[in-house]
């Protein structure tokens, strides 16, 4: 890494990378990459490159994780080795199991687990690149490739974080701001029900600054979803504009 | 972690807190009775047992020496693991720490770490080569909901009990000499748990509230009332104004708490 930057926000209100205080990172969105898979989604969000499959739902393995009245749903987060600036090892770290569990309990609220007694669901995120937000742009992901499935579901999950630099409450850390920056609040939303199935955060934030940071991440959610609705569309309805 | 209540129990829980009640006679916003006890095992550094209604945790802290982490060479280390004893539960099994096992123990170190409990500068021996390694290991004892907040809890009681070692650098050695210090500590946050139970929030559930709760959502306060981790839980979501209003009973608990525990 280079050395450390001695301000996160510039004299114009502007950050390392030219953002303002409540833009998104540049996202790109893809569906239906992995040919195996059910279902599969690929993120860019900012540099994190990101994979996410769905697999099921298919038989339950082990047979006796299975429930009479509706599926069980898995998921692994995992992160290259290479993904990072130092080689991760492979094994699961702490972090890794801890984020495969709330990223499961995230996306469980949106599917209708009940359709598909005795069955599976596996969702499998394979990290390439991290560049801060890599939770976030997972969750975003998953519920894509989740659709991309054809697995019933309320609405799609999105995730996107707020957070803390210096002394202003900005949208989507990157990497650096996520580190040197003072808090991190990761939420996820199903925007049409109006639910937060994840929050996370770390740092110091006063009640207000508190505040302010989930409603600005919920706005950053609320975008994100617009551009997930667009790529399943354009993959699945199929629609050409034709000119009269 | 979730199967064994009956539909009948959960759908009684639902309704008795439909109207504001609870099984166990509480009101909706009553922590259970707590009780604390400092230095109950004389080998740790540090240590302490909590008692939060019937859910028991014993934590123990070790100071040893290490080396630092590369990018903060004038720091002490902080590790916090959790132990789900198989004794706490009949759910709990023997084996390698599971995800609700990694995942308690994270929460409470980031309750610790970001609201600075420890004046990790102190604990620097000889800066990029020797520092105190503190390790605060969760032992939960009994099982009988919300672990989180008693195991944080639990754990900040042993770290004010824990006492570092005196040592002197003799020839490049570090030296440890008779006598202790008291560890360095800064903040006393206080987590606190809500859980989401027929749309309502309810602050320290226990376990049969547990397996009927949609969602739980965890805040650790510092002694600024400021929000330093935060943890959503469960397979069930919030409303945004439900995690606005769990802000504002984390910060109205956390103060009571603080009085009552006299930190």
């Amino acid at each position: 890494m280079n050395e450390k930057p001695e301000k996160l926000i510039d004299k114009k209100g502007l950050r390392l990378d030219g953002r303002k205080f409540d833009e998104l990172r540049p996202l790109k969105l893809e569906v239906g990459v992995i040919g195996n898979a059910d279902g599969s989604a690929y993120i860019e969000h900012g540099k994190n490159k990101i994979l996410a499959a769905v697999y099921g739902p298919r038989e339950a393995h082990p047979k006796h994780l299975a429930l009479q009245d509706r599926t069980i749903m898995k998921c692994r987060y995992h992160m290259a080795p290479f993904s990072v600036q130092e080689r991760k090892s492979p094994a699961p770290s702490r972090r890794e199991v801890e984020l495969s569990k709330v990223i499961r309990e995230c996306l469980e609220p949106a599917v209708f687990v009940e359709y598909y007694p005795r069955t599976m669901i596996d969702v499998f995120i394979e990290v390439l690149q991290a560049d801060g937000g890599t939770r976030c742009a997972s969750i975003t992901a998953a519920s894509l490739a989740l659709a991309d499935a054809g697995i019933p579901m309320r609405d799609l999950v999105v995730a996107c974080a707020a957070g803390k630099a210096d002394d202003t409450i900005v949208l989507d850390l990157d990497d650096t701001e996520d580190k040197l920056g003072v808090a991190d609040v990761p939420v996820a939303l199903m925007p049409n029900l109006n639910a937060v199935t994840l929050l996370q955060m770390d740092g110091k934030l006063s009640h207000d600054e508190f505040e302010s940071a989930v409603n600005l991440a919920l706005e950053g959610c609320k975008r994100i979803y617009a551009m997930q609705r667009e790529v399943l569309k354009s993959k699945y309805a199929n629609v050409k504009e034709v000119e009269e | 972690m979730s199967s064994i209540i009956t539909k009948v129990k959960k759908k009684q829980i639902e309704q008795f807190i439909a109207q504001d009640k609870r099984l166990d006679g509480r009101e909706l916003m009553d922590y259970r009775e707590i009780k604390v006890e400092q230095g109950i095992i004389e080998r740790a550094e540090g240590s302490a047992r909590v008692l939060l209604g019937k859910t028991e945790v014993v934590v123990g802290v070790k100071v040893e020496t290490g080396e630092p982490f590369p990018d903060t060479p004038n720091e002490g280390v902080l590790t916090v693991n959790a132990e789900l004893t198989p004794i706490a539960s009949p759910e709990f099994e023997t084996g390698p720490p599971d995800e609700n096992s990694v995942e308690l123990a994270r929460i409470v170190d980031r309750g610790i770490r970001e609201s600075k409990v420890i004046d990790t500068e102190k604990l620097c021996i000889e800066p990029g080569k020797k520092v105190f390694v503190v390790f605060v290991d969760l032992y939960i004892l009994n099982h009988d909901g919300n672990m989180i907040d008693a195991s944080a809890i639990a754990a900040m009681a042993a770290l004010l009990n824990t006492k570092m070692p005196n040592y002197e650098i003799e020839d490049d050695e570090v030296k440890i000499k008779p006598g202790y210090t008291q560890l360095p500590i800064k903040q006393h946050p206080i987590t606190v748990t809500c859980a989401k139970i027929s749309d309502k929030l309810v602050v320290d559930p226990w376990i049969e509230e547990e397996q009927a709760m949609d969602a739980r959502i965890s805040m650790a306060i510092d002694d600024d009332f400021n929000i330093c981790a935060i943890q959503k839980g469960g397979a069930g979501y919030l409303e945004p104004k439900q995690v606005l209003e769990a802000a504002k009973i984390a910060k109205d608990k956390a103060k009571q708490l603080r009085k009552q525990l006299d930190w």
